[in-house]
């Protein structure tokens, strides 16, 4: 018995699942401890999430941006940086997105086109001038990108609070154009005649129609797929990946350590900031004053550690971020549980699925032990 | 099996320091000791010989309850013990002293030692004079000269060292095991390091030594265990046995000492270093207006204690260091104040002396390291111009046949699983393959056993045959003195003798490292 749970330590994703069984255990009690059923709770949680097709979709629409900033953030992490700035990148896409959406009229497919080459490119700029400052003066990418994260949030609320920009009697930027939109069917298309008898004729497309799913998903799959492909395959990728394993070999290998590291940065920033662009073209549609603090950067964090930095794996790990979220929300309203302990709750989970990658390692001690 | 020496030379009344007996331990598939007997002589210096991996330090880990072991019993002055972790061990009487330190770098010396049983005066407070003066008269009584009040990042590899020794010593431990300690030693510094284990075994103390240094076994130790792949082969007096013969019961099979070799036919100058200038990071000079020359086809020694310019030599040709004046000259191109790549387009392929830092990339797997240098070569281009891991992993295979690289099947296994000797296969197998034109090997059989040392210095020398020139730093004499076409002794930043290895001994080196020449 005892071996068998070692070997099956030892392999990553017997790993990560026995981390979520201990996190749900967990999770359990910390519900437990605030007075809720722990077992209707984790009822809700997953009906909350599969109950419906529509849902599923919600929980696929609102993983985007997260798995966004969670490919930022492995990225770098795969080549040595901590690129805990994924959240001021994320803004500044945001914002790109609000002002070029609205003030730069353009024909549909071009404009969201142009608002995604001019995101990555500023979100890329942002990013790398956080490896530049590194090089130069040696000033840790972590301090100076928790700087910028400041800078970006209040360079959104001051955006916001312009006079030409702010609608009056609002709290945010004018709504996007419908050219910059790109969600498969328009929110208006929802609830019209024609919306309504095309769900019904053709039910599978329901969560297409319903929810805010758009070619965003697409988008980040091919992302997903493209920044694994570069790490692994091509010459830059595995330059990158040496520097960021051991840079001093890389450097003696006569690897171009420096500029490697501002690539490398402007890939995440630029990765980051089209996870901003895109919630604006898909779901925001506008950038709000408060909208600085929700944190899309710093849950990229969580779900790059959960991932372990794998491209791929960000996919899985920022579906089940945001189930937990969205499940968390059915808690919440359900059993009228404080948003608290839904964030113990999770936090618990992440926690535990962040220390799987150190379960084979203690599996072998404890083999050794013995 | 012939009988134990110890045995015989053991009164009967007279109890075994430590008597372990038939001591096996699995590490999952992989039987790393199997029924393993030792005796050890109280008051002795008893060796434990193996080559890298063979199971010698983790039959001490488990004496150190480190480790527990899988079966077989453990008597320390003759009465049984279940020990299961440091503590207990200590407890005993046994200490040990690791190859990497354990120290507080930001305390004294003597807080280091006392650490754990602190004097202290009224409330509490540390009673640093009293400490400082116990300490320093404590380490008089050993001849283990100390001063307390140094910080342990100050001080050289050897005191803390010696503060690893006092440490153990101040906690009452009288059986001494000292893991690899010579390997980050100068040769002077391990002279007197033997003369500090003779005199502590003089004391009454008992020290077990594990070592793959033949020549430190001779020099100290009364009896020599070997150990090969986790089996006992058989315990000496060292006082009956040659090196030689330690050497082929260590590895199992006849082993050279000395490299065959033919006299070198060098051709024209590669390496021309004139009047070269490097400072360190402090700013303080260390190569200090040094010319050498290398010519195909020979092998040129730089002979020197550590610390006299060498790693700042190193760092100036391999382009991570600034030069502040003269010349690096790579077939008539100077290379001095370039980047790693200029040195690299110069056909100067390197040898780190630190192959864990600055030669290998340990997460990488073996094919990705043997690419390390020549991941842009359309060899291993595939669809797309991106890297096809199937014509890498098809080379590494090759290389890992043709340098004997164990195991066999390493080409997709993480580097730092490899033992130290087969990562350096690595580094070879990559920089060999490229055909340099200046071979730069510092350092290149630190660390390792004697087989493959007897590998290393062959395939320099086979560099040297097939006409490239080779540059060899080493701390080793013996290393130099073996393979060395021309040896250049360096002292003080300078090189102050260019010698013929034929027409000098190992006193006269000796002298001229130590600054004799002058």
């Amino acid at each position: 018995m005892r071996k068998l749970i070692v070997k099956a330590l030892k392999k990553p994703f017997t790993a990560v699942v026995f981390a979520l069984i201990v996190g749900f255990i967990l999770g359990a009690v910390a519900l437990a401890v605030g007075g809720y059923d722990p077992v209707r709770a984790y009822n809700y949680l997953f009906t909350g999430v599969f109950s419906s097709t529509n849902r599923m979709m919600q929980v696929l629409v609102d993983a985007v941006p997260i798995i966004f900033t969670g490919l930022a953030v492995a990225f770098a992490g795969k080549t040595g940086l901590f690129n805990i700035g994924a959240d001021g990148q994320f803004i500044l896409g945001q914002i790109t997105g609000a002002v070029i959406g609205y003030y730069v009229p353009m024909p549909p497919v071009l404009h969201p086109v142009f608002i995604l080459l001019c995101a990555f490119t500023i979100g890329g700029v942002y990013a790398g001038l956080a490896s530049w400052l590194k090089n130069r003066f040696g000033i840790h990418e972590v301090i100076s990108t928790i700087m910028l994260n400041w800078i970006a949030y209040y360079f959104m609320i001051f955006i916001v609070n312009m006079k030409s920009v702010k609608v009056p009697g609002s709290q945010h930027s004018p709504e996007i154009l419908s050219s910059a939109k790109i969600n498969f069917f328009s929110r208006e298309f929802r609830s019209t005649e024609e919306g309504m008898s095309f769900v019904d004729k053709y039910p599978l497309l329901k969560p297409f129609v319903q929810t805010d799913a758009g070619y965003a998903i697409i988008l980040m799959i091919g992302v997903s797929v493209l920044l694994w492909v570069i790490l692994k395959y091509t010459r830059l990728g595995y330059e990158l990946r040496a520097v960021g394993y051991n840079r001093f070999a890389a450097e003696f290998a006569a690897m171009p350590v420096k500029r490697n590291a501002i690539l490398s940065m402007f890939i995440s920033g630029g990765v980051s900031a089209t996870g901003g662009a895109l919630l604006v073209m898909s779901t925001s549609y506008y950038i709000t004053m408060l909208g600085a603090s929700e944190g899309y950067g710093w849950d990229g964090i969580a779900v790059a550690l959960i991932a372990g930095n794998h491209p791929i794996g960000c996919i899985f790990a920022g579906l089940l971020y945001a189930g937990l979220k969205f499940g968390g929300l059915e808690i919440q309203s359900r059993m009228r549980a404080p948003t608290e302990i839904i964030k113990i709750m999770i936090g618990v989970l992440v926690l535990f699925i962040a220390l799987a990658p150190a379960l084979p390692r203690l599996a072998e001690r404890l083999d050794r032990k013995e | 099996m012939k009988q134990d020496p110890i045995e015989s030379d053991v009164s009967a009344r007279e109890p075994y320091a430590v008597e372990m007996t038939g001591i096996s331990k699995s590490f999952g598939k992989l039987k790393a000791l199997d029924k393993v007997d030792l005796r050890i002589r109280k008051g002795s210096i008893h060796a434990l010989l193996g080559e890298n991996g063979a199971g010698k330090s983790t039959l001490m880990k488990i004496l150190y309850g480190l480790y527990t072991k899988d079966e077989g019993e453990i008597k320390v002055r003759g009465e049984s013990v279940d020990i299961r972790n440091p503590k207990q061990a200590i407890k005993n009487g046994i200490g040990m002293v690791h190859q990497h330190f354990m120290l507080v770098q930001n305390m004294t010396i003597a807080e280091n030692i006392v650490l754990g049983s602190e004097l202290t005066k009224s409330l509490g407070r540390l009673d640093h004079a009293r400490m400082n003066a116990s300490i320093s008269e404590f380490g008089k009584q050993y001849g283990l000269e100390v001063k307390p009040e140094d910080l342990i990042m100050d001080v050289s590899v050897a005191t803390q060292q010696r503060v690893e020794i006092l440490k153990a010593l101040f906690r009452g431990v009288d059986i001494l095991i000292l893991d690899e300690p010579t390997a980050v030693l100068t040769p002077q510094e391990i002279d007197s390091l033997i003369v500090t284990m003779r005199r502590l075994v003089e004391d009454g103390k008992t020290i077990i030594l594990i070592t793959h240094k033949l020549k430190e076994i001779m020099a100290s130790s009364d009896y020599c265990t070997v150990i090969r792949r986790g089996q006992l082969i058989d315990t000496v007096r060292v006082s009956d046995v040659t090196e030689k013969e330690l050497a082929s019961m260590m590895v199992g099979r006849e082993v050279k000492l000395t490299t065959e070799k033919k006299k070198a036919t060098p051709g024209e100058t590669v390496l021309e270093i004139k009047g070269l200038t490097v400072k360190d990071n402090r700013g303080i000079p260390q190569v200090r207006n040094l010319s050498l020359h290398v010519r195909r086809g020979e092998i040129l020694a730089i002979a020197g204690v550590d610390g006299n310019g060498q790693t700042e030599l190193i760092e100036a040709v391999t382009g991570l260091r600034k030069a502040e004046s003269g010349e690096i000259l790579v077939n008539g191109v100077d290379i001095a104040n370039g980047q790693p790549i200029d040195s690299h387009k110069a056909g100067i392929r390197t040898i780190h002396e630190d192959r864990q830092k600055r030669g290998l990339v340990l997460d990488f797997e073996v094919g990705e390291n043997l690419i390390l240098e020549s991941y842009k070569d359309h060899r291993f281009t595939g669809r797309l111009n991106c890297i096809s891991w199937k014509k890498v992993n098809e080379y590494a295979c090759g290389q890992i046949d043709k340098f004997d690289i164990r195991p066999a099947d390493c080409a997709e296994q993480p580097v730092k699983e490899l033992s130290g000797g087969n990562q350096q296969k690595v580094i070879i197998a990559r920089t060999v393959e490229q055909e340099p034109a200046l071979l730069l090997a510092c350092q290149p059989t630190r660390g390792l056993d004697v087989g493959a040392i007897e590998f290393v210095r062959n395939a320099l020398v086979e560099q040297r045959d097939s006409g490239r020139a080779v540059l060899l730093i080493s701390f080793e004499l013996d290393e130099v003195l073996d393979i060395a076409d021309r040896i250049n002794v360096i002292f003080n930043g300078s090189i102050v003798a260019d010698l013929d290895p034929e027409e000098t001994n190992e006193q006269a080196i000796g002298l001229l490292m130590a600054g004799g020449g002058q």
